[in-house]
């Protein structure tokens, strides 16, 4: 079956999923569309896995409708997985096979012409740092060279639209650094990417949106950017780190008085966070304003994170 | 809508093909895993016992006949290599798939369930037909050893049915795998029930309330040995009759035991109606089922 691409989409339509009396998703209604990145955030048990996996036929819904590219995945599993690569929780492997071998399953399965398949999966499996391991038996790896070997397999067919279900779990800071340039460079490939994560840090990094659901219900789905100026009422925070200790007199009186600084503390004695309004302008002025104190400025950057702020303002459980 | 120019080449094979991409990386699985081994091992152990034990002992029911050698031979332990066949391949081949996590490998690409299934059904029944065959050519070169190339005709048929009941008790074991996420309990209870419950059922509804247990999968699975049945004083071919009432003596107390024999037509009749159900309610069970 050849796939004729439109944009790539994604939407759930009143998705909702039971269990008994407990309702894992609630009429979720959502659509995900063109070449971006979007996080799907949430505490633990809202319903993240559960929608991905109603999205890759791992589940069925209790009502509603997953459709990619507006095929129903339950319907038409076959034609709306097509175009789809994905990573839900840890996969297995069968342990007696190699990489080379689980890979070329997967590409015979879903069609890779035979004379690409072993082009492409040295590719993808160089792709994931694991080209030494190639012909070793998947039964010996650990968790994390499992994990890199099935973020090949979705990689695999050059799909799309990437499904993935907090990618860099079980890998080290290094793993963790490689998936988030892999995510990255299919972005600049045009790819619809929907991606589960409990790290604020790396959903800011390489997603463009957030989709936010807590309690099987969507809280928000909005860019970056807007979310945090819905959130913060348009005000920024920055943290800037500082040579040498500074008086709190200073800070309360001098940098608190700069035009467009709303407050500003010290988190320790080197480290000032001021809250602001205003753009890009006022924190240029901010940051010059700053040096000319001569106060020992050595670093300047956002605090924490906008998303992270906003998380904790929307999600107000854990549970 | 923006058009994307595709630059996909893919062309996702039909389920058919799917099937044979399935059962050939499930085989290289099985053929490579320590189970395989073992049940080769169990194999090889059970034909070295009987190759020591009639070629010192020279037991009369197994020379009385080149029938009767095969029917205490092969009638004997097939049955036992079937079963565990049945358990190694079948026992946790769909329960794994959720308890061991290798469906989420599998199962999120465009490929339907029912390939999935069908393909680790067919790599399990080539696996144990591998099995099996290598106790076939034991056999045969035993038999061969004392009678010559006489093979019984009833022999080839045994193979046959032996082949057929193999399909039958995979069946089985696979919608018993398919009904269990645990692949020890999906094991356990299918090694129960083949091992010692229908076997204990079966004679106690025969003996006990005089009705022929054809609802029972070793019932229909006994004409595997039953063609080989022979005369123990002639040697000759001697099917075991369908009903059979035997009165005993005891002491002040009269025993009547009353004990069935399948015909081939009713234990085929049976073996593929167990085939039949049993596949398609663990193809039903493997579709509808969730990896929670």
């Amino acid at each position: 079956m050849l796939v004729t691409l439109t944009n790539p989409s994604i939407e759930a339509v009143n998705l909702s999923k039971r269990y008994g009396a407990f309702v894992a998703v609630s009429g979720l209604n959502l659509k995900l569309e063109g070449s971006k990145c979007i996080g799907f955030l949430g505490p633990n048990g809202a319903g993240k896995t559960t929608t991905l996996k109603m999205f890759t036929d791992l589940i069925r819904p209790s009502s509603g409708q997953a459709l990619i590219n507006g095929v129903n995945v339950h319907t038409e599993k076959k034609k709306a997985l097509a175009s789809v690569g994905s990573l839900i929780e840890t996969p297995e492997i069968y342990p007696s096979l190699t990489p080379r071998e689980a890979l070329m399953m997967i590409a015979e399965i879903r069609g890779v012409p035979r004379a690409e398949r072993g082009k492409r999966i040295e590719e993808v499996v160089s792709d994931v740092r694991m080209g030494e391991w190639m012909d070793k038996r998947v039964g010996k790896f650990s968790k994390g060279m499992k994990q890199r070997i099935c973020i090949a397999s979705a990689l695999l067919s050059d799909p799309t639209i990437l499904l993935l279900d907090e990618p860099s779990n079980g890998l080290d800071p290094r793993g963790m650094s490689e998936v988030r340039d892999i995510v990255k460079s299919l972005k600049s490939k045009e790819r619809l990417i929907f991606m589960s994560s409990h790290l604020l840090s790396e959903v800011s990094e390489v997603c463009d949106e957030v989709a936010m659901i807590d309690h099987g219900k969507l809280i928000v789905y909005d860019t970056i950017p807007n979310l945090s100026a819905k959130v913060s009422g348009g005000e920024n925070i920055v943290e800037v780190g500082l040579q040498r200790p500074i008086d709190t007199g200073l800070v309360t009186k001098r940098i608190a008085s700069i035009i467009g600084v709303v407050t500003a503390d010290l988190k320790d004695d080197k480290t000032i966070r001021i809250k602001f309004s205003g753009g890009q302008d006022v924190q240029e002025r901010l940051l010059s304003d700053l040096v000319r104190m001569n106060i020992g400025v050595i670093s300047y950057k956002p605090a924490s994170s906008e998303l992270e702020d906003a998380y904790l303002k929307l999600i107000t459980t854990t549970v | 809508m923006n058009e994307l120019e595709d630059l996909s080449t893919n062309k996702v094979p039909g389920s058919l093909d799917q099937v044979g991409i399935t059962l050939k990386y499930t085989f290289i699985d099985y053929f490579r895993s320590r189970r395989f081994f073992i049940l080769l091992i169990i194999t090889l152990l059970i034909s070295a016992l009987l190759t020591i034990l009639v070629g010192y002992y020279r037991p009369g029911d197994f020379l009385l006949s080149d029938l009767s050698f095969y029917s205490s031979w092969w009638g004997g332990a097939v049955s036992f290599v079937i079963v565990l066949s049945g358990i190694f391949f079948g026992g946790d081949a769909i329960s794994g798939e959720f308890q061991n996590k290798t469906g989420y490998f599998g199962v999120p690409n465009p490929i339907r369930r029912s390939s999935i299934y069908v393909g680790k059904w067919l790599a399990a029944f080539i696996a144990s037909t591998m099995i099996l065959i290598i106790f076939t050519v034991i056999t045969v070169g035993n038999g061969m050893y004392y009678f010559g190339l006489n093979v019984p005709y009833q022999f080839g048929l045994s193979v046959f049915f032996a082949w057929f009941y193999l399909a039958a008790v995979l069946g089985f074991t696979f919608f018993f795998s398919s009904l269990f996420k645990s692949s020890s309990i999906s094991i356990l209870v299918t090694a129960i029930l083949f091992l010692f419950a229908f076997t204990l059922i079966e004679t106690l509804v025969s003996d006990l309330v005089q009705i022929e247990p054809w609802f029972i999968i070793t019932y229909g699975g006994g004409i595997v040995g039953n063609i080989l049945a022979y005369n123990p004083l002639t040697g000759a071919a001697a099917y075991p009759v369908h009903m059979s009432v035997t009165t005993e003596h005891l002491a002040r107390r009269t025993i009547t035991i009353t004990s069935f024999a399948a015909t081939v037509p009713e234990g085929l009749v049976i073996i593929a109606v167990y085939f039949l159900v049993t596949s398609v309610l663990g193809l039903i069970l493997f579709e509808r089922k969730e990896f929670t």
